[in-house]
């Protein structure tokens, strides 16, 4: 499928990344090293809850071949002060207790000193040489519990904010947030059908494959560089900046290639750590997290709770929806309870909306943003209320979300307008697709539904520079971690008028190029691209400057064509176009190198809707869920490179499945994780799936010169319902609690078996 | 840090006096699939590895007058490949070839697999429902003990100092007999069995003249179920000895809570997985070929 309109966009050429990614060649963060380096590596607090009473690190720093030890002593306290972080909210007083823990561990894996040392084995053995008194406290890891009043409080300076009344006493329940709009009151007294819920979700890890890994090195003038895996080298430089008190200009950062991010590197956990052991021991450090690190002590995304009530007319059109999210933080304030609960009814057109946050820490790990934060956990709860409607009223689950689609100008509950959207063109999408037109297999059962994300703009730079032979480089600041480099040099060769592989796109670090907000929110292609595009209409403005120079003409008479300065018409003159390998050939005497570059805050950011179908069976006897056959719909704006495009509607869909089906945190009785690995906690295998089947929905965001919408997110969404709302038709069985694993459901289907016969 | 030794044996008496002079410390170096990552994880430090698989004896397979001999070191990926093997044995080879991936597949063992002595071990319930017999080398001499009364505990085996694993031994069986071997877990590889059933049969017609029954992951051994065995055994297979055996199956359950299921789960796919892998035994004995559409036979 290539856009008719274009001669590059919609097409589908290899990534300039591949190559060196399947050769093994792509050097990931791990794989940097520098000569002297040391090793870093980082104790760990094994209490789900304990007051660090005191530390003891000298018999560590004695130890041959131990060159330094940090604590939570060597980073300068911070301000209570909120900065953002991807597409959530931090506060510097927790992050730097979060890296480094100070008065308390709060979870277990909590960093409490880390050390530097010559070989693993040396790092290791000093860990075990440190010695923490700890005062156990008690813990709670369950949102409703910690919720409860004489829970274990976490942060004894904690006032709920927002709460009504205004909070007295400390608790663990961080903020509460409410979204309204219209009268609920009235929307429930007129409707005739009326559904009322209460869904569970579990955390899920964001299960990227390369775990963290930094390596720094600070020199004896105060420069430091850093190579790691982030998808923000911008972020990591202006946290270590603060939470080392240190000057963004002495800080480079270059970021490696990236094993998978979905959210989960926009913040730091190594990076100020290997920063201050490089400077305390006058070398290289590096660090690496294990996979059970990755597990106990970085972000997953929370799990939550949320409460459901619909109010329905018989013809289908919903007239009232009120819907209450607690959501878990993890050890710090700060959980994606916001988005979750603008997300939540924002697919459809509803009169009136009341919902209702509460943001709750608990014994966990910090939560970190993972694809689209939050709101698969409450669209998981709307849309599965929403199939029960579709099965009470016996109408078909899209054409009931057809008739409540929200459209342009449709006033979401959170406030802001609809601008052009695709929620409507999704759903037709969807039912047209072969999957939905194909009858549903015996033994199989089929679920729908629908999800729904903002994407966002934000801060971006870019250049673009044309070598000695006409080849040009475009250089930008995002972490490529979706085939970002190949949609960059294909929107600059659809503008520049030449092919994509003369332009070769590179990421720069942080001192090459200015700044960019994280690889995060579906941005890159949307806001990087816009800033790609202008930096290579400034470029062209260059090229016909230097065309006009040559010709001796007003550079207004000079046009850009196909690759190609020429006279703008016959008034200018009759010259030979001049192409942009001979425009270069002579920069010399035109005025130099020809470069452009452009950066801005882009605003305008289209959302995205996604519809997905699933058709799967349930063996009744183990509980085993077969998905049969699987389709995502989604308006992805315009598709630059649909197979990539293709491949985020995939992982993401999958990635929604694995939270459907199996992926949970498990604690045990002391707080601690017993599922720290990829064994038990499980992420869908390949042979787990069909090929996920995809339908571009094409609706151009019209804020952006190729209509580009962010589509990284939206696919992550629908699956949790989808997959739970085929198994209650399925099974005629409602769970409302997540994930669905073999044991859970089948002890479900075994205490229901008598009921339904008895039916 | 303490210094590895690697030794590569040549012969099996090699391999156990290395075993012998290790003291204690000495590891057999199979597939590696087991050793490799315990040693990575700090599980364990051993003194001396000595690598079996330059040692015929140990990775090949033999047939004499229908029984086979599986060389302990044998790679899952060369058993597989055995023809007659595969359809003498298709239950024992199905179970062998459901450990772990293509690339595990290559390097992992039978041996290697019971060693390692977990009780969800995917080819040992297989084994044991086949009647193999373990043959085992010491310093001097050989002896030979029954795959069921191998393992004691989880990761604990009946070995002694000094003693290897050389082969493991399938006996001749009458051409009327099938096995099979299913397995659960959540996802479709990569994972460990949270209940495995391994069933041997052998008919006479529609009447099941002998019976094993092995049963993985449910206890701290695999167990061999002789109850089940004894409910199907004279039976047409019909419901009555089906709901028997699978009633003996759960009642032989003594498993744990733990985060791959829980009690309650594990006792009844025990019942579950033995109907179907005794309908598929019975229909590889009758000569109709049946793939498992899943490793739970559904
Ligand atoms: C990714 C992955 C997936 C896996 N999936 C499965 C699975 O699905 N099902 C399953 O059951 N297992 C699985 N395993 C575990 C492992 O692959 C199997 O147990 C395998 O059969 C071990 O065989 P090996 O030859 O690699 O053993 P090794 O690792 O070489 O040996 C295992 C143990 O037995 C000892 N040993 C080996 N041979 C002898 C001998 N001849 N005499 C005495 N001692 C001996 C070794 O010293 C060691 O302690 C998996 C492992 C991995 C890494």
């Amino acid at each position: 499928m290539s856009n008719p309109k274009y001669k590059w966009i919609g097409t589908r050429p290899d990534r300039p990344d591949g190559a060196d990614k399947v050769t093994g060649r792509a050097r990931f963060a791990a794989d940097f090293n520098l000569a002297g380096q040391l090793i870093g590596k980082v104790l760990r607090s094994p209490h789900a809850h304990a007051r660090i009473k005191s530390i003891d690190t000298s018999k560590a720093l004695a130890l041959p071949g131990v060159k330094a030890v940090v604590t939570a002593k060597d980073f300068p306290e911070q301000a209570d002060l909120t900065v953002p972080a991807g597409e959530m909210q931090v506060n510097l007083r927790d992050v730097t207790r979060n890296i480094m823990a100070r008065e308390k561990v709060l979870y277990e894996g909590h960093a409490v000193a880390a050390v530097a040392a010559t070989t693993e084995a040396i790092a290791k053995q000093a860990l075990s040489l440190i010695k923490v008194d700890y005062q156990i406290l008690p813990h709670v890891i369950d949102v409703a519990e910690a919720m409860k009043p004489g829970a274990p409080v976490l942060h004894e300076t904690l006032m709920t904010e927002g709460a009504k009344p205004p909070a007295t006493k400390p608790s663990n329940i961080a903020k509460r947030i409410e979204f309204a709009k219209g009268d609920t009151k009235a929307g429930f007294a007129k409707a005739e059908v009326i559904i009322e819920r209460s869904f569970t979700t579990q955390a899920v890890h964001q299960g990227y494959i390369e775990p963290h890994a930094a390596l720094a090195s600070a020199s004896e003038d105060g420069q430091v560089q850093i190579w790691s895996t982030t998808q923000g080298h911008f972020q990591v430089r202006g946290f270590c900046a603060r939470l080392l008190n240190m000057e963004t200009s002495q800080i480079r950062v270059t970021p490696s290639e990236i094993g998978g991010g979905f959210g989960g590197k926009t913040v730091v956990y190594l990076e100020p750590l290997a920063v201050r052991l490089s400077q305390k021991s006058g070398k290289p450090v590096k660090m690496t997290m294990s996979r059970e690190d990755v597990f106990r002590a970085s972000g997953p995304a929370p799990g939550g709770n949320v409460h459901v009530k619909i109010g329905a007319m018989k013809d289908g059109r919903i007239v009232a929806g009120e819907c209450t999210v607690e959501m878990q933080a993890g050890a710090f304030p700060g959980s994606p309870v916001g988005p979750a609960c603008m997300c939540s009814f924002a697919c459809y057109d509803i009169d009136n909306v009341f919902i209702v946050g509460f943001d709750v820490v608990s014994n966990r790990p910090k939560v970190a943003a993972y694809r689209a934060p939050g709101a698969p956990i409450s669209s998981f709860a709307v849309e599965s209320t929403i199939d029960m409607l579709c099965q009470q009223l016996n109408m078909d689950p899209i054409d009931l979300r057809l008739k409540n689609a929200a459209t342009k100008g449709t006033k979401t509950a959170y406030g802001v307008t609809f601008g052009v959207i695709g929620m409507v063109e999704t759903l037709q999408a969807a039912k047209d697709s072969p999957h939905y037109k194909t009858p549903v297999k015996p033994g199989f059962a089929r679920g729908v539904a629908a999800g729904f994300w903002f994407n966002v703009g934000a801060d971006s730079s870019a250049a673009a520079h044309v070598g000695e032979d006409g080849t040009v480089t475009v250089i930008s600041g995002n972490p490529d971690i979706g085939g970002s480099r190949a949609s960059l040099a294909l929107m600059a060769a659809e503008e520049l008028g030449i092919d994509y592989d003369k332009i070769r796109p590179v990421i720069a670090d942080t001192a090459s190029i200015g700044f960019n907000f994280v690889t995060g929110g579906s941005r890159v292609t949307f806001a990087t691209g816009l800033a790609v595009v202008n930096s290579v209409r400034d470029l062209i403005r260059d090229l016909k400057s230097r065309a006009a120079k040559t010709w001796g003409v007003d550079p207004d008479g000079v046009i850009w064509e196909n690759g190609m300065a020429k006279p703008a018409g016959s008034n200018v003159g009759t010259f030979e176009p001049l192409s942009i390998a001979q425009l270069a050939a002579t920069a010399g005497k035109t005025g130099g190198p020809i470069n452009g570059h452009a950066q801005l805050n882009v605003t305008g950011a289209g959302p995205g809707f996604g519809v997905h179908v699933c058709d799967l069976a349930v063996d009744a006897d183990t509980g085993i869920v077969t998905i049969g056959r699987y389709t995502a719909a989604q308006d992805v704006g315009t598709a630059i490179h649909p197979s990539y495009v293709e491949g985020q509607l995939q992982g993401g869909a999958v990635q929604g499945i694995g939270w459907a089906l199996n992926e949970e945190y498990i604690y045990n009785a002391q707080g601690r994780l017993a599922n720290a690995g990829f064994l038990d906690y499980r992420i869908p295998v390949a042979s787990d799936l069909p090929m996920i089947e995809t339908v571009l929905v094409e609706v151009p965001n019209p804020t952006h010169p190729y209509g580009v919408r962010g589509v990284g997110e939206v696919p992550i969404i629908p699956p949790l319902a989808t997959v739970g709302n085929a198994v209650a038709r399925a099974t005629g069985l409602r769970m409302l609690d997540l994930p669905l694993s073999p044991p859970k459901l089948s002890a479900a289907l075994d205490a229901a078996r008598p009921l339904m016969a008895a039916e | 840090m303490t210094d590895i030794q690697f030794k590569v044996a040549k012969t099996v008496r090699e391999a156990a006096s290395l075993m012998a002079a290790a003291k204690g410390k000495g590891r057999i170096l199979a597939g590696g699939t087991d050793l490799l990552v315990q040693m990575k994880a700090g599980m364990v430090t051993p003194g001396t590895i000595i690598d079996v698989k330059k040692i015929a004896e140990m990775v090949s397979i033999t047939e004499t007058k229908g029984s086979y001999r599986i060389g302990a070191a044998t790679p899952a990926a060369v058993i597989g490949e055995h023809k007659k093997l595969r359809k003498a044995w298709p239950g024992v080879v199905e179970a062998i070839n459901l450990i772990g991936s293509t690339q595990v597949q290559g390097r992992a063992s039978a041996g290697g697999n019971l060693c390692n002595a977990s009780p969800a071990a995917d080819s040992v319930p297989a084994l044991v429902a086949a009647g193999a017999i373990v043959t085992i080398q010491g310093a001097k001499t050989r002896r030979q003990v029954p795959v069921e009364k191998f393992n004691s505990g989880p990761g604990k085996t009946t070995l002694k100092a000094g003693e290897i694993v050389v082969s493991l031994t399938l006996p001749a069986r009458p051409k009327t007999s099938g096995d099979a071997y299913l397995r659960l877990i959540p996802r479709t590889e990569m994972d460990i069995a949270v209940v495995g059933v391994g069933v041997s049969l052998t008919m006479k017609g529609d009447t099941c003249v002998s019976a094993r029954v092995g049963l993985g992951a449910v206890a701290p051994t695999v167990l061999l179920v002789e109850a089940a065995a004894k409910a199907l055994t004279g039976s047409k297979l019909d419901a009555k000895a089906l709901d028997a055996a699978a009633n003996a199956c759960s009642a032989a359950c003594r498993p744990i809570d733990d985060k791959r299921g829980t009690i309650r789960y594990r006792t009844k796919i025990a019942g579950v997985l033995l109907r179907r892998a005794t309908a598929i035994a019975a229909d590889r004995a009758k000569g109709i070929s049946r793939p498992a559409h899943s490793q739970q036979g559904h």
